[in-house]
Parts: C-alpha cells; sequence; structure tokens
C-alpha cells in the first residue's frame, strides 16, 4: 500500500504517549494551585492538547482525508452550537422581568 | 494461503478492491465516531449550564472526588491507547504474536480502569452520595445539597455511560484476540484492528475530558 | 421498449432470486430490505391511523363521551409516538432511500449491507418496546415525553417507549451513516456531484441531520430514565433541577427530526416534477443546496418550541429571527418547482397529481410555520388546534403526500407492474379534499382558540370539529384504497416496463424490478442529471411522454 509511507511510526506513539503523561501530571500539579478562574482554562487547555494529540496521532487523522477532517471538524461545531444556543438562553433569563426559575 | 486468494475471500463483492473497502469502513467509523461525540456532547451541555448555575454545589461536589484514583485512571487508559495504537500497528506489519501480546495488555489496561472505577463507586455509594432518596451530603461551603445531587447525577451519567463504552470496547477487544488467534488478519486485510483502535481511542477522548471537568477544576477553588 | 420490457420479465431479478422467508429476513439486499421496512410501516401506518381515528370520533361531539380523559391522553399520545418515530422518520430514507440511493449513484448496494439489516432488526426491536408499552397500558406523555410529567408523575410506561424510541433512534443513525458513506464513496465513474438527482441531495442533508441529531435524543432519553428509575434530579425542580433543559435537549434533535421527515420528501418531489414536465429541475444548485441550508440552519431554531415555557425574552428573539432565516431554503425550493413547470411539457399522472398536492399543502404548513416563528402569534395560538393544523399540513400534507408520489412513481420500478391508473387517480383526489376537510377547520378552530390535547370542548366548536372528523374518514378511504390496488396490481397488474414514464436516473437504466446487484454492468455517466431534453429530442430514446405506456 502506498500510503504506508506517510504513516507513524512506533517512534511517534511512544512520543506521543510520553508528552500526554507529562501532560496529565502537569494539569494534576496546576489543580493544587488556586489559580482563581484561570483554573479551568489552564485544565481545559491542557485536555484540548492531549485531545489533539489522541486525535492526529494515534487515530492518525492527521494521515486522513480532507473528508474526514471536515466531519470531525463539523460535529465540534454543532455541539458548540447545542451548547452556544442553549447558553443563550440560560445566560439571558436574569436580563428579563420574568421570575427567575433558579432565585 | 497465498495473498491474492486472502485477498478474494475478504473483499466484499460491491467493492471495487481491498483499498476501496478499507478506506470506506473508516470513513463510516469516523461517521459513528461523530454521533458518539453528540451523545457525550449532550451530556457535557448539561454539565455545562448547571456547572454556571450551581457553581458553589459545583466546587463542594468536586472536592470530594478522588484525584489520586482519577488521575491514575487517567494513567492507566494512556497506557492503553499505546498499546492499542502498537496492536494495529503490529497487525499491519502481518506480526500475530506481537499483536495478540498488545490486545491483551489493552484488555486488561481496560479492565484495570474499570475496577479502580469500580472501587471509587463503592466509595460514592458508602458515603451516600448516590443521587436517589438516600442522598446524603454534608461538608463545609455554602450551597443547597440538592444542587451537589445534580453534580453527583450528571458525575454517574457520564461516568457511567463511558464505562459501559469501555465495557463494549473490551468485548470487542476479545473478539479481535480471537479473530487473530485464528489468523484472520493480514497486512493485506487488518481492517478490524484499526476501527476497534479507533473507538477505543475515542472512548480514551471522552476521559480526557471527563477528568479535568468532574475532579481537577474546582479542586483548590476556596469559598 | 415494449420487446424489451417482456424480455426482462424472465431475467433474474431481486424478487425472484431467492424464496422462502428465510431469504427475506437474512437478505443483505437494499432493495430486499427496503421492502421489509415498507412492509413494516405500512403496518404501523395503520396502527397509528386508528388512533386518529378513535380521536376524531371522540372529538365528533362537544361532551367527552366515548372515552374517558385518561385514555384520550393515551389515544393522542400513542398516535404520535407511532406516527412519527415508526412512520413518518423512517418513511422516505429507510423504504425508498434504501432502495433508491444505491441504483441512483450506480452501486451495487449500500457501502455496509449487513449494517443496513442490522439497522431494520433494530427498528423492529424498538417498535417491540414501543409496542409494549402500548399493550401494557399505553402512554400517556405526549410524543414529546416532557419532564417532570414524563419522569415524576406519569403512570404509563414511560420506560418501556423511551427504550423503544432510543433503539430505533440507532435504526436512524445507522441508515444515515450508510447513506453518507455511500454518497461519498460508491458513486459510479463519471457521476460528479453535479450530476447527482435531487433525491440524493436531500437524502444526504438528511443523513447529516440523522448522524448529528439523532445522537443527542438518545442520550436525553437515558437521562429520563435514570431520572425515572433511579430519581436522579437533573430535570426535577424540586433538587433545582430544569424541566427546560429537558425541552432544550429534546428539542435540539426534533426540530431538525421535521427535516429528517421532510427533506427526503422534497427529494421524491424534484425527481417527479422533472419528469412530469419534462424539464430539468429549474435552478438545480439553489435546489441542492437549499437542501445543505435547511440541514445547517434547521439546527438553530429549536427553542421556537419554547417561547411561552419560561425561555429568556431575548432567546426567544434570537431563536425568532433564526426560524424566519429557516423558511428561505424551503421557499427556494418551492419557487424553483414552480418555476420547472413554467414551458414543461406538464402530464397528470398519479405521482404528478400527488405533486401538486405537496406544492400547495407544503405552502400552506410552511407558512403558518412562519407565523409560529414569530413571538407575538406564538403566544397567541401555542398550544392550540393552529399548532396542529400547522404540523399535520407539513407532515401529512407535505411527507405522506411525498410518500405515496414516491410509491406510486417507483412502483412500476420495484415491482415491476403497473397500477389502474383511474383508481390511483380516484384516490389521490380523495387524499387531497379529505385532508383539506380534516385539518383546514382546524386552523380556525386554533385560532378561535380551541386547546390541543383535550376530550371535551365547548359547543360552539362543534362545527367545525364535526366538518375536520368527516374528512378524516375521506382520508381514510384515500389511504386505505392505494394498499388495496397496488397489492391487486402484484398479480394482476400489466408488465410495466423498464421505463414507463421515460424518466431520466440510473434507476430506470436498469430492468424492473431490477436484478439482485442492480446493475449488469457498472454504469459510467457521461450526462448531466435531468437531461429529459436529450431524452425527447428527435432521434433520442423517445420522442413521446410516458402517457400511452402508462395508460
Ligand atoms: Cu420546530
Amino acid at each position: 500500500m502506498s500510503s504506508h509511507a506517510h504513516h507513524p511510526t512506533v517512534k511517534t506513539f511512544v512520543a506521543v504517549w510520553i508528552a500526554l503523561l507529562v501532560l496529565t501530571a502537569v494539569t494534576v500539579y496546576v489543580a493544587t494551585l488556586d489559580l482563581g478562574p484561570l483554573n479551568p482554562i489552564v485544565a481545559l487547555t491542557i485536555a484540548t492538547v492531549k485531545a489533539l494529540l489522541v486525535l492526529l496521532f494515534f487515530m492518525e487523522l492527521r494521515y486522513s482525508t480532507a473528508l474526514t477532517k471536515v466531519g470531525v471538524t463539523a460535529a465540534i461545531f454543532f455541539l458548540l452550537i447545542l451548547i452556544w444556543l442553549t447558553l443563550s438562553d440560560y445566560l439571558t433569563r436574569g436580563w428579563s422581568s420574568y421570575i427567575h426559575p433558579f432565585h | 494461503m497465498p495473498d491474492n486468494q486472502v485477498a478474494t475471500q475478504d473483499l466484499k463483492h460491491h467493492f471495487a478492491d481491498l483499498e476501496h473497502q478499507k478506506a470506506t469502513s473508516t470513513f463510516g467509523m469516523w461517521i459513528f465516531l461523530i454521533t458518539e461525540i453528540m451523545f457525550f456532547g449532550g451530556a457535557f451541555a448539561a454539565y455545562l449550564v448547571y456547572r454556571l448555575y450551581y457553581f458553589n454545589a459545583w466546587v463542594a461536589g468536586s472536592q470530594t472526588m478522588e484525584i489520586k484514583l482519577g488521575a491514575i485512571n487517567t494513567v492507566v487508559l494512556i497506557c492503553s491507547s499505546l498499546t492499542m495504537v502498537l496492536s494495529v500497528h503490529f497487525a499491519k506489519l502481518g506480526k500475530r504474536k506481537l499483536t495478540a501480546i498488545c490486545l491483551l495488555l489493552t484488555l486488561l489496561l481496560g479492565c484495570t480502569f474499570l475496577g479502580v472505577k469500580a472501587v471509587e463507586y463503592h466509595g460514592h455509594w458508602m458515603h451516600h452520595e448516590v443521587p436517589g432518596p438516600n442522598f446524603h451530603f454534608e461538608h463545609e461551603g455554602n450551597y443547597d445539597p440538592h444542587q451537589v445531587m445534580i453534580f453527583f447525577s450528571l458525575y454517574f451519567a457520564m461516568t457511567g455511560l463511558h464505562a459501559l463504552h469501555m465495557i463494549i470496547g473490551a468485548g470487542l477487544l476479545i473478539w479481535l484476540l480471537i479473530f487473530n488467534a485464528r489468523g484472520r488478519f493480514t497486512p493485506e486485510y487488518n481492517t478490524p484492528v484499526e476501527m476497534v483502535g479507533l473507538y477505543w481511542h475515542f472512548v480514551d477522548l471522552v476521559w480526557i475530558y471527563l477528568f479535568p471537568l468532574l475532579y481537577l477544576i474546582s479542586h483548590s477553588h476556596n469559598g | 421498449m415494449e420487446t424489451i420490457s417482456h424480455t426482462s420479465q424472465a431475467k433474474p431479478n431481486y424478487l425472484n432470486a431467492d424464496y422462502g422467508l428465510k431469504s427475506w429476513l437474512l437478505t443483505t439486499d437494499h432493495k430486499r430490505i427496503g421492502i421489509l421496512y415498507l412492509i413494516s410501516i405500512s403496518v404501523f401506518f395503520v396502527l397509528g391511523g386508528f388512533f386518529a381515528m378513535l380521536i376524531r370520533l371522540e372529538l365528533l361531539t362537544p361532551a367527552g363521551d366515548l372515552v374517558l380523559a385518561d385514555t384520550y391522553n393515551k389515544l393522542f399520545t400513542m398516535h404520535g409516538v407511532v406516527m412519527i418515530f415508526l412512520f413518518l422518520l423512517p418513511a422516505i430514507p429507510s423504504v425508498f432511500g434504501n432502495f433508491l440511493v444505491p441504483m441512483m449513484v450506480g452501486a451495487k448496494d449500500l457501502a455496509f449491507p449487513k449494517l443496513n439489516l442490522a439497522s431494520w432488526y433494530i427498528f423492529m426491536i424498538g417498535a417491540g418496546f414501543i409496542m409494549y408499552s402500548v399493550i401494557t397500558g399505553g402512554l400517556d406523555t405526549g410524543w414529546t415525553f416532557y419532564t417532570p410529567y414524563s419522569t415524576t408523575y406519569s403512570n404509563s410506561n414511560v420506560v418501556a417507549a423511551a427504550l423503544g424510541v432510543f433503539i430505533t433512534g440507532f435504526s436512524s443513525i445507522f441508515t444515515g451513516l450508510n447513506i453518507i458513506v455511500t454518497v461519498h464513496r460508491m458513486r459510479a465513474p463519471g457521476l460528479t456531484w453535479r450530476r447527482l438527482p435531487l433525491f440524493i441531495w436531500a437524502h444526504y442533508a438528511t443523513s447529516v441531520i440523522m448522524v448529528l441529531g439523532t445522537p443527542v435524543l438518545a442520550v436525553t432519553i437515558v437521562l429520563v430514565a435514570l431520572e425515572r428509575l433511579f430519581h436522579f434530579g437533573i430535570f426535577d425542580a424540586r433538587y433545582g433541577g430544569d424541566p427546560l433543559l429537558f425541552q432544550h435537549l429534546f428539542w435540539f434533535y426534533s426540530h431538525p427530526a421535521v427535516y429528517i421527515m421532510i427533506l427526503p420528501a422534497m427529494g421524491v418531489i424534484s425527481e417527479c416534477i422533472a419528469c412530469f414536465s419534462r424539464k430539468r429541475v429549474f435552478g438545480y444548485d439553489f435546489v441542492a443546496m437549499s437542501s445543505i441550508a435547511i440541514a445547517v440552519l434547521g439546527f438553530l431554531v429549536w427553542a421556537h418550541h419554547m417561547y411561552v415555557a419560561g425561555i429568556s425574552t431575548y432567546a426567544a428573539l434570537i431563536f425568532s429571527l433564526l426560524t424566519f432565516f429557516v423558511a428561505i431554503p424551503s421557499a427556494v425550493k418551492v419557487f424553483n418547482w414552480t418555476a420547472t413547470l413554467y414551458k414543461g411539457s406538464i402530464t397528470f399522472e398519479t405521482p404528478m397529481l400527488y405533486v401538486f398536492a405537496f406544492i400547495g399543502l407544503f405552502t400552506i404548513g410552511g407558512l403558518t410555520g412562519v407565523f409560529l416563528a414569530a413571538v407575538g402569534i406564538d403566544l397567541h395560538v401555542t398550544d392550540t388546534y393552529f399548532v396542529v393544523a400547522h404540523f399535520h399540513y407539513v407532515m401529512v400534507g407535505g411527507t405522506v403526500t411525498a410518500f405515496l408520489a414516491a410509491l406510486h412513481f417507483w412502483w412500476p420500478k420495484m415491482t415491476g407492474k403497473m397500477y389502474p391508473e383511474n383508481f390511483s387517480k380516484a384516490s389521490a383526489l380523495l387524499v387531497f379534499i379529505g385532508f383539506n376537510l380534516t385539518f383546514f377547520p382546524q386552523f380556525l378552530l386554533g385560532y378561535l382558540g380551541m386547546p390541543r390535547r383535550y376530550h371535551a370542548y365547548p359547543a360552539e366548536f362543534q362545527v367545525l370539529n364535526v366538518l375536520s372528523t368527516a374528512g378524516a374518514s375521506i382520508l381514510a378511504v384515500g389511504f386505505l384504497m392505494p394498499m388495496i390496488y397496488l397489492a391487486w396490481s402484484l398479480q394482476y397488474g400489466k408488465d410495466a416496463g423498464d421505463n414507463p414514464w421515460h424518466a431520466a436516473g440510473l434507476e430506470w437504466k436498469t430492468s424492473s424490478p431490477p436484478p439482485t446487484f442492480n446493475f449488469d454492468e457498472t454504469p459510467t455517466v457521461t450526462w448531466e442529471a435531468y437531461n429529459y431534453d436529450e431524452i425527447d429530442a428527435p432521434g433520442g430514446p423517445t420522442h413521446n411522454k410516458g402517457v400511452e405506456v402508462a395508460g
């Protein structure tokens, strides 16, 4: 198969694995510090980097067709729509004169 | 059996060749994973809404989580992802024994994860942290214990669905081990190993987000 | 043409390739699976229609005299659940999508034939759970399963029904997955995206919705079941849970689900209108792209079902605006179909009659949808018969009408037989008259303030209700007639020939009924979609229109 040449080697896999372990250690350590609002931001950023490593190298998305990449992006896009438009209700309920269901 | 004969046996009638068949299966698997993103996504949306509304309860609930067990499980899953990716690699090279060893290691690590998760669930059970009529929660802080119950509801729903996916994955690994032992996988035909690999990594990926959201982000928050 | 059709009868085809129940239940042939779906959903359609009949009988008189209020709740719930999850959602994609998509793209089968068969079994298992709930006392939550009624208060068998909906959802997901992969990976040589029939574009867009939306419904149902079984509290206001969160997650799927029902119908209309006007669909690119636009925009409007439920005013305004936008691509389609008719050589075969019915009825259904998108009007008519009339104009006037168009258009291809045209035309007329008589009065009733989901009503609403019930009985006759004459045609119908309508499209280039692998040789496509000018040109495949062969 011609596509073999582009596939990652065992070396890449081990490197990604080590990176994932290091990032896990970092995120656990950061969780013990009180950074205020930065805690969730740092934790989720690290999680996203880890997720990208798994997606791109272990799941070989990096070597996949453009179509697959578009599909995954579309899923994330629609997930963000679900979250964003739902929050457009929850975060603006306090603005109106309606009686707030949560207070 | 000569290679070309194996190839004809594995090729379904409606595909032009094995390459076409494999690329099609891979694309189908990715579409399935897209549905999985949306499936877990619905639960993540619920989590986010309530975290914004009941921040104090979320901090209180999250601070009772055993970070150590969560971290151990994260490491276990990352290792299982490595062994999974290696079994795909060896299956492509046609190395049956190495494939079997890696698949077996993946299965063992998967079971370890489930074991640790069971220990955690047991702890929650003992502390009456399982949602329902017997739910009881008393820790310091300014929050409504009812709202902590919602935290635990989502915790159990999300980790439970994740664990269910792990159990299905373990079943798939056993199926692969049997097929591998029968010599069904060759350098030309190893699509099932690759498909299960994609699934397994996806389940790992969900945990990569569950771990910080449930265990980490409110850990050091005070008051 | 005649000689070809006679020889094709002797040819082995997908129907006579193998015999016996086993050969059907274990088939991986997409055409046979399509037939399995056709039989299953027909049964569910009759069952759902039976519930509808009881509803209309109860509403004949103002007093609640035929059934108890509780029973009535169960009747409209089971009517909704059966019709939506077991008929409308799979109707066109699982029957005609299954049957036609591989043929239209020039493939031997769908990409994953075994998954396709599995998806039928999954559907039947899910249907089994829903039937179990129906038999063991019924379900009374409404098809929407709103919390906290469904999770806390209802005494009916919610969990079994919810599980059934959850399971049929996976059938839908697998069908969608199969169609997407097939359209991407299995097209015949030369069949570029812009040469695809609009039926394929519509089914592709539908499948995208199935794949992206259905999982969210699935996880929502899991949460409802957990709440009902273990009192989790996620949607229970007593614990601070928000019932509106259920509605958000539910409608994130269930509004786009309306497009799962109507988009494939639009694909059918495009095929039929081109054939019976002998013209390429006007503005092919716009019609194709409007399907994709509907799929995408359809995900942005769900909270228009929740204006009065307590969402924030600001969110209501955003969703209202977005809902107006989603009307645009639907309107693009209607205008383009109408423009296709212009200067076409129109003939009035049965499928075309249904097409005309569709365009009129769907336009009314769609435009009243725009009324409902406006917050001010919606506040006035929410939960009245105006809403009931609106979605029946879309679902019955749209989807069921297109389903019947498809059935009459492709029946000769599926069975190789022709149905009696005079009967089919009469039944099309009955459906149109009966439908309008049933549902138009409901617009008036709703506007006058009659609420939905009550088994009794004030006496001043009786005249319109009697009209509606009378219409429903005409509609029932109109629906029963095709079942009879189509079954009759299997035995006694004339041989249809391979292409009785002289239609474009790859599915007409193979014999009727088609052979198991669809084409003796994989076709190579060198022409554009709907090349009716070439087909009808002197020296082309035919100079005449399809009338004399069909008659
Ligand atoms: Cu809607």
